[in-house]
């Protein structure tokens, strides 16, 4: 698959050897995590890229502009008009740079440095280990520049939808929501752009700053601002990760600029770092970083509640970019997971941690998108249970299958999100998708209902979509490796590939199929109107049933809640943005159909050119799997679960809903499967879990130091103590006559004892 | 010795005469002890000042005469800084006792006792 690319392969002197044919498999086995000598084309200077500044600088200046239309409280249009030109200020200064750099990147390897401005420097010596220095400078080398790419045009794309679909708040919160997407974009940019760890963590910061902005959008609910603060704790443990990290960096390497961390590295000779937790730690610390900003492991549960966000939001942050940082983290970090960098005894533990975290993450996350009743929170959990996927890319050894599943979920994420959000804006927030039905039917409804099966389709990794092709990558990585676990990482993705199926249609099925139903959602405000509604059906306004299945059969009878409700379709930018999303769905697959006519993978080619690339992915070129070739077998297999998954979809939620819901009814009323169907719906109980493990005894040591500090520490300390004053004042109160000449005799006679003091000191003879 | 002969005669040149230092400084603490009898005993806000007046000359007095002692014409200098003060001072506080008195109509400084609480 990969043979025309293995020329390419220049990083990695070493990987000769992994050129695959011939072979043997116990070197493959150790190649997992020896990866042999790395070697880092360094970075060539170049200031005449200085204006990549202006990258930064554009949404910086619609920081400011949003900023001040929002503290001047200036209502009108004009601040999504700055973003929307700022960020495509910024994607054509990507296509630029990649256009201009590109060739060079490709061909010297080298990374592009654009110093910009100094910032932090600290000299106490001039030996090594005596100075410190993070200055502002940009690293572009292929992941940076793929990541700009995507994310700036990602963000132009959303921020046009955005324009649209936060009118309703044009009064209340328009600028306040363009300033923090603007802010957001900016720190982005800083993140994957700058060329140190001490930048990438401001940019990291800065992007969790704006999710907690962004997510209490909404803040006079109580439940959007109890999300954005455990967004923002829960990520803070995973920043504690990332500080301690780059600490212990600076501590063994003495720089925390890439270009000389990396050199550093190659030039550590292999087998010097036996034993040396401090090396060993960081891979660690790493993933713990990457497990809070990439909702994986045990740090997932901040992203579903992320929701309460405007959708825009969702589909920017917490589905197409942000939440790939971690990624890139893992992925710019990728020489920590070697031998070479942290010695044999915990290269491939460290590996195999990242492996099991993404894959266990990949899931969990899919087993709950299967309970959940609202869309939105289905996607959700499909991102974290994606992301997981890319982490675990990463941890079988394919840097390249985890970044090109960033680069195609990124675009069918972002649709999935923006239809999602589509669906919400014109059913006055309804998000459950029990309440909806038959919206293929409805009239403006048909381009987001396409354009949603088209991100379910991708989202279940059809056969030949994108994501199918980036995705397989990764399971081909596993299913062919000769680390056992691995391929155990393998067959439980495999198995999530027909999960993910089955959960992507069950929505898509209930939301777009069956007889129309519509009953409003709570933001009643806009889209209500009292006019006699067209072709429109109407609702079953019923309350919460338990069983929708029995109601679906109704619609065409009048509701009455629903009554009167007429559905908002969305306008000309919003299907704009999604049918362009689509088409960018559809084509992020041609890296690979390209790849025979061109000789090169798109994607791959980045990754080759970055520091991701540590070891020739893409496993063995003729791996077998069950003994048969492994490229035939793992398409037989991968389309296969998603057929299933697909057709299990069907016959529950389009062909025979009645029995879906029997299976469920039945299903809680039967003891031994009631967890499966409540856990499911209720996250497995991470949340209550973490709850009991950490909120209970806070909240009791709380009360208890409650308890002290008003019975004791106010009751006895500071009522002993704040009495002492008074009680004093009382007892010279006396003194305090009134009369200026008291006070002046009181001066004069102290002055005097003061005197007697000197005198009677000079008469015996003290004072020499 | 007329005690006061000393201070007639003409300045002389060599540093540190002692007795007319001491008898000068020992004008200014007599002058200063009536000043501070004066303010301690007083109870009409203008005879207060005047006392507060005399201290204040008392210690120009003595500036004058330990710049005498050294030959040092920092101790003039400082007299003229007091006597400013002094002026700044008479203005701020005659105007302070005007204003008192139209309040109460009377320049004892007992009416004020209340200012404690």
């Amino acid at each position: 698959m990969h043979a025309a690319l293995l020329p390419l392969i220049a990083l990695a002197t070493g990987d000769g050897a992994h050129a695959a044919d011939g072979h043997g498999a116990a070197h493959a086995a150790a190649a997992y995590a020896d990866v042999g000598t790395l070697q880092f084309a360094k970075a060539t200077v170049d200031t005449s890229y200085g204006w990549l500044k202006w990258m930064l600088l554009a949404p910086l200046a619609s920081v400011a502009l949003c900023g001040a239309f929002a503290m001047l409280k200036v209502r009108g249009r004009l601040p999504a008009l700055f973003t929307v030109a700022s960020f495509a200020v910024a994607a054509v200064l990507a296509v630029t740079v990649y256009r201009q750099w590109g060739p060079t990147l490709f061909s010297t390897h080298a990374p592009l440095a654009v110093p910009l401005m100094d910032w932090l420097t600290f000299r106490w010596g001039d030996g090594p280990f005596q100075s410190f220095t993070a200055n502002f400078g940009l690293y572009l080398d292929g992941i940076s520049i793929l990541w700009i790419l995507f994310v700036t045009v990602l963000a132009t794309l959303i921020a046009l939808y955005a324009s649209e679909y936060m009118e309703s708040d044009v009064k209340a919160g328009y600028a306040r929501f363009f300033f923090a997407v603007s802010l957001f974009v900016t720190s982005m940019l800083i993140l994957v752009m700058s060329d140190n760890l001490v930048g990438l963590y401001l940019g990291w910061e800065g992007v969790g700053l704006c999710s907690y902005m962004l997510i209490g959008y909404y803040a006079s609910q109580p439940g959007a601002v109890a999300a954005s603060k455990k967004a923002f704790v829960m990520n803070r443990v995973g920043d504690l990760g990332l500080a301690l990290a780059i600490f212990l960096i600076w501590t063994n390497y003495g720089t925390v600029q890439y270009d000389g961390l990396f050199q550093a590295i190659a030039s550590s000779g292999a087998g010097t770092v036996q034993g040396s937790w401090s090396k060993a730690a960081i891979p660690f610390l790493l993933l713990l970083a990457v497990c809070g900003k990439s909702a994986q492991g045990p740090l997932f549960t901040w992203l579903p509640d992320a929701m309460w966000g405007p959708t825009p939001v969702s589909a920017l942050i917490h589905a197409a970019t942000m939440v790939t940082a971690g990624i890139y983290l893992l992925a710019r970090m990728a020489p920590f997971y070697t031998v070479q960098a942290i010695g044999s005894e915990w290269a491939e533990p460290a590996l195999l941690t990242v492996g099991w975290i993404g894959c266990a993450t990949a899931f969990i996350g899919a087993t709950i998108a299967c309970g959940q009743f609202d869309y939105k929170r289905v996607f959700a959990y499909s991102t974290i249970s994606s992301l997981g996927y890319m982490v675990m890319g990463l941890g079988v050894g394919t840097a390249f299958g985890g970044v090109y599943y960033v680069f195609t979920h990124a675009w069918f994420k972002a649709l999935l999100f923006l239809t999602a959000g589509a669906v919400m804006h014109g059913m006055a927030g309804q998000v459950d998708f029990r309440r909806l039905g038959g919206l293929l039917r409805v009239p403006g409804f048909r381009i987001t209902m396409l354009c949603m099966l088209l991100g379910c389709l991708w989202l279940a990794t059809a056969p030949f979509s994108a994501a199918a092709l980036s995705k397989d990558i990764i399971l081909y990585q596993a299913l062919t490796s000769d680390v056992e676990q691995v391929r155990w990482m393998g067959w439980l993705g495999l198995l999530t590939a027909g999960i993910t199926a089955y959960y992507a249609f069950r929505v898509w099925f209930r939301l777009a199929l069956g007889p129309v139903r519509i009953e409003p959602g709570p933001d009643q405000h806009h889209g209500h109107d009292d006019h006699d509604h067209g072709a429109a059906g109407h609702g079953h306004g019923g309350h919460d049933h338990g069983s929708h299945g029995a109601h679906a059969a109704h619609s065409g009878g009048h509701g009455h809640d629903a009554h009167g409700f007429h559905p908002h379709p969305p306008g000309l930018r919003i299907n704009f943005v999604l049918v362009v999303l689509a088409v960018g769905s559809i084509l992020a697959g041609l890296p690979t159909y390209l790849e025979k006519s061109e000789g090169f993978n798109w994607i791959q080619r980045f990754v080759q050119n970055s520091s991701a690339w540590i070891r020739a992915t893409g496993g063995p070129e003729h791996g077998q799997i069950l003994g048969r070739d492994g490229h035939g077998t793992l398409f037989v297999l991968a389309t296969g679960v998603v057929v299933a998954g697909i057709a299990l979809a069907w016959v529950l939620h389009a062909g025979n809903r009645a029995l879906g819901d029997r299976l469920r009814d039945s299903m809680l009323k039967t003891p031994g499967l009631k967890w499966l169907a409540r856990g499911s719906e209720h996250g497995w109980y991470v949340d209550a879990v973490y709850n009991a493990l950490l909120g209970v005894p806070l909240w009791l040591g709380a009360q208890v130091l409650a308890f002290l500090d008003r019975f004791v520490l106010d009751g006895v300390v500071f009522a002993a103590v704040g009495r002492l004053p008074g009680f004093l004042a009382r007892v010279f109160q006396p003194l305090y006559v009134g009369t200026v000449q008291a006070y002046a005799l009181t001066m004069a006679g102290g002055i005097a004892l003061i005197f007697a003091w000197v005198v009677w000191i000079w008469l015996s003879g003290g004072a020499s | 010795m007329n005690p006061v002969q000393p201070l007639l005669a003409a300045a002389p040149l060599a540093p540190a005469m002692p007795a007319n230092v001491q008898l000068t400084l020992a004008l200014a603490l007599i002058l200063f002890a009536i000043g501070l009898v004066g303010f301690l005993t007083r109870r009409n806000m203008i005879l207060m000042f005047l006392s507060t007046e005399l201290m204040f000359q008392a210690a120009a007095l003595a500036f004058v005469a330990f710049g005498r002692m050294w030959m040092d014409l920092s101790g003039q200098l400082m007299v003229i800084f007091i006597l400013t003060v002094a002026a700044a001072e008479a203005a701020l506080a005659l105007g302070l006792v005007v204003l008192l008195y139209r309040r109460k109509e009377t320049l004892s400084n007992e009416a004020w006792a209340e200012l404690k609480e």
